[in-house]
C-alpha cells in the first residue's frame, strides 16, 4: 500500500519520554493477571497427565465431588462439541484439545480435568482425589524419530492436502518453494558445503504465568479477565470452546508480564469458564511455573539439512535447505516459516526450500517472536561462515555482496519493496565492534536475519475531552511501551503535548475486533490506526473551526495543534488552539471522536545484522559473551528506547536459547527440568551491555515510516552466537543449545 | 501437618522422637518450604527450630575455633568480617547458594541435612574438617560432617536427632581454603562441579591437606588420593596434574539434566587444581 501522505519532519516522535503505564509498574499498581479478584471466587486447579502418551480409559471425579471445598469438576465432556479438521483448519479444535484431553493424553503435563474449590490449596488437594486410569502408549518426542516408519502415530488424519503421499501420519504440513536451478547453481561453485544442524525446544520464559479470572453464568453471558496478547482471539477462541456467542463474553486484557508470542492463544481461560458455568461462581486459576513449561508453547525444535554453494569471489550460486521441526502433538510448527526465512536475506538465483510441520508428544507449540526463523538462520548462517572462513572471504563483505535490496526477488516468491539490510550491513562494518582486537580464546561473530512483519485486522477509536485533552483506545495489548508510541503519533497528528493523550487498551466491548499483539505489527498497524483516526478528530476539528469562522472547510489546515486559515485567501483568523474548539464542542455539534479500522497491507519486512564476541573456556566449555551488537531497521522509531529495548531483549533471549535453555525429556518422555533452576534462562550477570544501533530506513507503507521491530531481534543470534563461539572453540557447534558439556565434548573430538 | 516451635534442642528431639509419619526441621526453609509447595514432601509434623535462643549466633571461641548457631544464615556469615577472614572458601561456598533473598533465610545445616550431592557449602565443610553437634535423645554426640550424608536427600541423623550446632576448626597459622563450582550459568544455578579445597603449609610445602567434591557421587566426598597429590609438595604443576587425576578417578557421577558423566569427571580434575592454587595463594597470604 503506497501512502501519499508521507511525514518526515516530527516534533514527538522520536522523543524519549517516560511511559505512561511506568508508574503504576515500578510501584507495583499495575493490575497483571493474577491481581484480579471477585466477590464469591472460586480457585480453579488442573489435573494433568503424567504420561507422554497414554489412552485415558476412564476418568472418576466421585471423590473430589464429594469434598466439602469443591463446587465444580470439569472433563472434555463439559466442552463444547467442536468439529475435527484436518490441518490447521480445525484450529478450534486443535486448541480445545490441547486446554482438555480428550480421548488420550498427548503429552506430559496435558490436562485431563479441573476442579474449583473455596481455596487454592482446596483445589490443589482436590485433583489427587481425581482417579484416572491410563493405557500408557509408545510415546515420541524427537523430530527425526517422528517421522521414521517405526513412530508411533500421534493422531491420524491430522495431515491436510499439503503433504505429500507416503509420508508418516505425524507430517501434518508441507512446504515446497524457490526459484532458479539449484543443480546448475551447485556446478557453478567453487566450494560447497553441506551440513546438519540441531535446535531444541525453547519457551518464552515470559515472568508472569498464565492467569485469569472467568464468570459464566447459564444465561451465555459471560466475562473474562487474563493476561494475553490478544483478548479477541481469546474471546472468539473460549466462545468457540464453550458453545457460547461470541458476543456475549466480554475479555478484559491485564497488563502483561511478558508474552514472546507465547499468550497468543488460551490455555487456562476455557477451563476458569467450564468451571464457573457448572459452579455458578467466578473461578480464579493462576498456573505454576511448572505448568507454564509442561502445558504451554514452546518454541518447535529442529532438526534441519543445509547446503550452500559460493564462487571464489563469494558470490552464492546455489542454496538449498529441508527443515524439519516438530511442534508437539497439534499441528502448527512453522516449518513452513522457517524455510521460507532461512535464505530471505540474500538475492539469489538458485534457491530451494522445503519445511515440515511433525507432530510429536510434546505441548502444543507456540509462537515465539518471530516463529520459525531463527532456527534456519542458524543453520544457514552457519554454513555462509564455513564457506567465508574456508574460501578467505570477510563475511560482512560476504553479506553485501549477495544482500537483498528493493527489488530483489526473494527466496519466497514476491520482490521486496525498500528494505534496509545492506544499510544494516554497512552499519555493522563501520561500527568500531566489528574491527575491535579480540583476546585470546575470544571469538567474532555475524549473522544477517530476516523476519516478516504483519498488519492484522485493526480497530482504534480517539475521544477529545472539553479541556483538549484526548483519550486514546487501541486494542492491542501493550507488550513493548506501546502506550508511549501510540500516544506519540497522535500528539504528532493534534500538536497536543503527549503527557494530554491517555491511551487505554480497550475491552473487547469497546472496539471491533483486533488483531493480537504478534508479527511485530503493535506500532505499524496500531500505530497507523492511531494516526489515520487522529486525522480523523483533526477533520472534525476543521470543520468547527470553518463553521465558527464561516469560510469552507477546504480553506481550514491543522498546523501544530490549531486550526489555521490554510493561506492568506481563507481569511484573517488567529489560530484557534484544540482546547478552544472542545471547550464548547457540546453546543458546536456535539463530542468529537475519530475512528480509523482496516487491515493494513503495508507491514513490510524486516532485517538485522548482529555482531557477537563469546569467549569459551577451553578446560570447561564454558562461554561468556563479551559484546554483543544489535544493528537493525526500524524505519521510523517512535520512542527509540523501546525500539533499543526490543533489539537487547531479543539478543537476550537469542544468548539463553543459544547457549543454555532447552526442553529436556527423559527416556520416558517426561519434561527434566521444569523449573526456572533446570531451565536455564540466563541471569543478568551473564549478559553483556547489549549495544544497539537503530538504522532508519522509511517503511513505504506506513504514514511516518515505522516497521516493527519486536522479532527480527531474536533472528540473527542464535547463528551469531554459533559462529562467535565456533570461531573462539576453534570447531563448528552444530547442535544447540552450546552448553559446556556440548562444547567440552566437541573440543575433545576435535583434539582428539 | 503439626507445627512446633521448641524452646529447646532437647525439646525438639523429644518432638521428633515422638512424632510418626514425616518429620522435617524447619531452620531457613528454603528447601522445605519449596518442597512442601510443590507437593515433593508433605511432612506430618514440622518443628520450627529458628525460635530457640542462641540459634543465630557466629561465636569465636577462646581457642580460635568457631561455633555457629544452626539458623545462621548464609547472609550472617557473608557479613561476618572475622569468619571470613578465617574461612573465606566456606563463607563464599555458602554464599554461592540462591539469591540474594535466599541469603537472608538459608543455613549450613539445612543445606547438609537436604542431603544433596550438590549442595555448596557441604564440599567447604569437609574440606575444613567442620563438626556438627547432633542432639538427639540420649544426649549429644559430635559428628563429622562428611559422615552426614549417606545418600541423596539421606542422612545418618537417627530418629529424634537434631543438629544443634555447628563446630569450624581454628583456622591456625598459614592455612587458606576456597571453594569453586562449576555452573552453566553466572548465579541462581546449581553446582554441576563443586571442589572445595583446604590445606596448610610450612614455608612453600603443602603440610596438610584436605580435598572434597560436589556433585559426582551419590554424597559429596572427601577424597584422601587427592590430598595425597599435593602433600609434601609446593603445587608444581606435576602436583596439580596429580591432583586433578585423582579427583577425576575419584568421581562416581550419573548423566542428568545438569551434566554429563564425561564432563563431571573432566571439570571435577579442573576445578580442583583452580581452587588449590587459591588456597594455596590464601595459605601464603597472597591472595585474600
Amino acid at each position: 500500500m503506497a501512502l501519499d501522505d508521507r511525514k518526515s519532519e516530527f516534533t514527538f516522535v522520536g522523543t524519549r519520554p517516560d511511559r505512561p503505564d511506568g508508574l503504576d509498574k515500578v510501584t507495583g499498581r499495575a493490575k497483571f493477571g493474577a491481581d484480579m479478584s471477585a466477590p464469591g471466587m472460586l480457585h480453579g486447579a488442573i489435573l494433568r497427565s503424567p504420561h507422554a502418551h497414554a489412552r485415558i480409559v476412564k476418568i472418576d471425579t466421585s471423590k473430589a465431588e464429594a469434598h466439602k471445598d469443591v463446587k465444580a469438576v470439569v472433563t472434555r465432556a463439559d466442552f463444547a462439541d467442536v468439529p475435527f479438521k484436518p490441518g490447521l483448519e480445525g484450529e478450534f479444535w486443535n486448541v480445545l484439545e490441547n486446554v482438555m484431553a480428550g480421548e488420550k493424553a498427548l503429552y506430559d503435563g496435558h490436562a485431563v480435568a479441573a476442579v474449583a474449590a473455596s481455596s487454592a490449596l482446596a483445589a490443589r488437594d482436590a485433583l489427587k482425589l481425581i482417579e484416572v486410569e491410563y493405557e500408557v502408549l509408545p510415546h515420541v518426542t524427537d523430530v527425526d524419530k517422528a517421522m521414521a516408519p517405526d513412530a508411533p502415530v500421534i493422531r491420524e488424519g491430522a495431515a491436510d492436502y499439503s503433504v505429500p503421499e507416503g509420508m508418516h501420519p505425524n507430517v501434518v504440513r508441507y512446504h515446497e518453494s524457490g526459484h532458479g536451478d539449484v543443480e546448475a547453481g551447485f556446478a557453478e561453485a567453487d566450494l560447497i558445503i553441506e551440513d546438519s544442524f540441531v535446535t531444541e525446544a525453547t519457551h518464552q520464559g515470559y515472568i508472569e504465568p498464565h492467569a485469569c479470572l472467568g464468570m459464566l453464568g447459564n444465561d451465555g453471558k459471560g466475562e473474562l479477565w487474563c493476561t494475553t496478547q490478544g483478548h479477541w482471539i481469546a474471546q472468539k477462541t473460549c466462545a468457540a470452546l464453550l458453545g457460547i456467542e461470541t458476543s456475549q463474553l466480554r475479555v478484559t486484557a491485564s497488563e502483561i508480564g511478558g508474552g514472546f508470542g507465547g499468550k497468543t492463544t488460551v490455555f487456562i481461560e476455557p477451563v476458569a469458564l467450564a468451571l464457573s458455568r457448572k459452579a455458578n461462581r467466578p473461578v480464579k486459576i493462576v498456573m505454576t511455573r511448572s505448568e507454564v513449561f509442561r502445558a504451554t508453547g514452546p518454541t518447535a525444535s529442529a532438526s534441519m539439512d543445509v547446503k550452500i554453494g559460493m564462487k571464489k569471489d563469494g558470490t552464492i550460486s546455489a542454496a538449498q535447505g529441508v527443515f524439519r521441526l516438530q511442534g508437539g502433538a497439534f499441528p502448527g510448527a512453522p516449518g513452513d516459516m522457517t524455510a521460507m526465512c532461512a535464505f530471505a536475506p540474500y538475492n539469489l538465483t538458485n534457491v530451494k526450500q522445503i519445511g515440515y510441520d511433525v507432530m510429536s508428544n510434546r505441548p502444543k507449540q507456540a509462537a515465539y517472536r518471530a516463529p520459525g526463523a531463527p532456527m534456519g538462520a542458524f543453520a544457514v548462517e552457519s554454513v555462509i561462515d564455513e564457506l567465508c572462513k574456508k574460501l578467505g572471504l570477510d563475511p560482512v563483505d560476504v553479506r553485501l555482496k549477495n544482500a537483498a535490496h528493493e527489488g530483489t526477488k526473494a527466496s519466497y516468491g514476491p520482490r521486496y519493496e525498500r528494505i534496509g539490510l545492506v544499510e544494516t550491513l554497512e552499519a555493522a562494518k563501520a561500527h568500531p565492534h566489528y574491527t575491535a582486537p579480540l583476546k585470546p580464546g575470544q571469538g567474532r561473530g555475524i549473522s544477517c536475519g530476516f523476519w516478516f512483519n504483519h498488519g492484522g485486522e485493526t480497530s482504534v477509536s480517539l475521544a477529545l475531552s472539553e479541556d483538549g485533552s484526548a483519550q486514546l483506545m487501541v486494542g492491542t495489548p501493550d507488550i513493548g511501551g506501546s502506550r508511549a508510541s501510540m500516544a506519540l503519533m497522535a500528539a504528532e497528528v493534534l500538536g497536543i503535548p503527549y503527557e494530554n493523550i491517555r491511551v487505554t487498551i480497550a475491552d473487547t466491548a469497546t472496539l471491533g475486533y483486533n488483531d493480537v499483539s504478534h508479527g511485530s505489527r503493535v506500532t505499524y498497524a496500531s500505530g497507523l490506526a492511531t494516526i489515520k483516526a487522529a486525522k480523523h478528530a483533526v477533520e472534525k476539528l476543521c470543520e468547527r473551526a470553518a463553521a465558527k469562522w464561516d469560510i469552507p472547510v477546504e480553506a481550514v489546515k491543522w498546523e501544530n495543534g490549531c486550526a489555521v486559515p490554510s493561506g492568506p485567501n481563507a481569511g484573517d483568523f488567529d489560530p484557534m488552539p484544540l482546547a478552544d474548539i472542545t471547550a464548547d464542542m457540546g453546543r458546536t455539534g456535539g463530542p468529537i471522536s475519530g475512528h480509523f479500522e482496516a487491515t493494513p497491507e503495508g507491514a513490510g519486512v524486516s532485517f538485522g545484522t548482529h555482531i557477537v564476541d563469546a569467549e569459551v573456556d577451553p578446560e570447561t566449555g564454558k562461554t561468556s559473551i563479551t559484546r554483543y551488537t544489535v544493528i537493525q531497521d526500524a524505519g521510523k522509531a517512535i520512542h527509540p528506547t523501546y525500539v533499543e529495548g526490543q533489539f537487547q531483549g531479543g539478543a537476550a533471549q537469542g544468548i539463553g536459547w543459544a547457549l543454555n535453555e532447552e526442553y529436556i525429556y527423559g527416556e520416558d518422555g517426561r519434561l527434566q527440568n521444569s523449573i526456572f533452576l533446570d531451565y536455564r534462562i540466563p541471569v543478568a550477570s551473564d549478559l553483556p551491555m547489549i549495544d544497539t544501533v537503530i538504522v532508519e530506513v522509511p517503511n513505504p507503507g506506513h504514514p511516518f515510516g515505522v516497521r516493527g521491530v519486536g522479532e527480527t531481534g531474536i533472528v540473527p543470534p542464535l547463528a551469531a552466537i554459533a559462529n562467535a563461539v565456533s570461531n573462539a572453540a576453534g570447531v563448528r557447534m552444530k547442535q544447540l543449545p552450546m552448553s559446556p558439556p556440548r562444547i567440552l565434548a566437541a573440543l575433545k573430538d576435535n583434539n582428539g | 501437618m503439626n507445627y512446633h516451635s521448641p524452646a529447646s534442642f532437647a525439646e525438639a528431639s523429644a518432638l521428633a522422637a515422638n512424632a510418626t509419619g514425616i518429620t522435617r526441621f524447619l531452620a531457613g526453609g528454603t528447601d522445605v518450604l519449596v518442597q512442601l509447595r510443590s507437593d515433593v514432601v508433605t511432612p506430618d509434623t514440622l518443628i520450627d527450630i529458628k525460635k530457640i535462643d542462641g540459634v543465630h549466633d557466629i561465636t569465636r571461641n577462646a581457642d580460635g575455633s568457631w561455633t555457629l548457631g544452626v539458623a545462621a544464615t548464609g547472609a550472617e556469615m557473608t557479613e561476618h568480617a572475622d569468619l571470613g577472614r578465617d574461612w573465606p572458601g566456606l563463607v563464599e561456598a555458602m554464599d554461592l547458594i540462591g539469591s540474594t533473598q535466599v541469603q537472608g533465610r538459608a543455613t549450613l545445616t539445612g543445606n547438609l541435612c537436604n542431603g544433596s550431592p550438590a549442595a555448596d557449602s557441604v564440599p567447604a565443610m569437609i574440606a575444613a574438617g567442620v563438626t556438627v553437634t547432633v542432639t538427639g535423645p540420649s544426649g549429644d554426640r559430635e559428628v563429622a560432617v562428611e559422615d552426614v550424608p549417606t545418600g541423596p536427600g539421606k542422612t545418618s541423623l537417627a530418629k529424634g536427632e537434631v543438629i544443634s550446632a555447628i563446630n569450624i576448626p581454628a583456622r591456625g597459622e598459614n592455612g587458606g581454603d576456597a571453594y569453586l563450582r562449576f555452573i552453566p550459568r553466572t548465579e541462581m544455578d546449581i553446582a554441576v562441579v563443586g571442589v572445595a579445597v583446604n590445606l596448610r603449609l610450612d614455608g612453600d610445602i603443602i603440610t596438610e591437606a584436605r580435598v572434597s567434591l560436589g556433585a559426582v557421587a551419590p554424597t559429596v566426598l572427601l577424597v584422601e588420593d587427592c590430598a595425597k597429590a599435593i602433600i609434601g609438595s609446593a603445587l608444581d604443576d606435576a602436583a596439580l596434574d596429580a591432583l586433578a587425576a585423582a579427583a577425576s578417578a575419584a568421581c562416581n557421577p550419573i548423566d542428568d539434566k545438569r551434566g554429563t558423566i564425561a564432563f563431571r569427571t573432566e571439570v571435577a580434575g579442573v576445578l580442583a587444581k583452580r581452587a588449590a592454587k587459591i588456597a594455596y595463594a590464601r595459605a601464603k597470604g597472597e591472595q585474600a
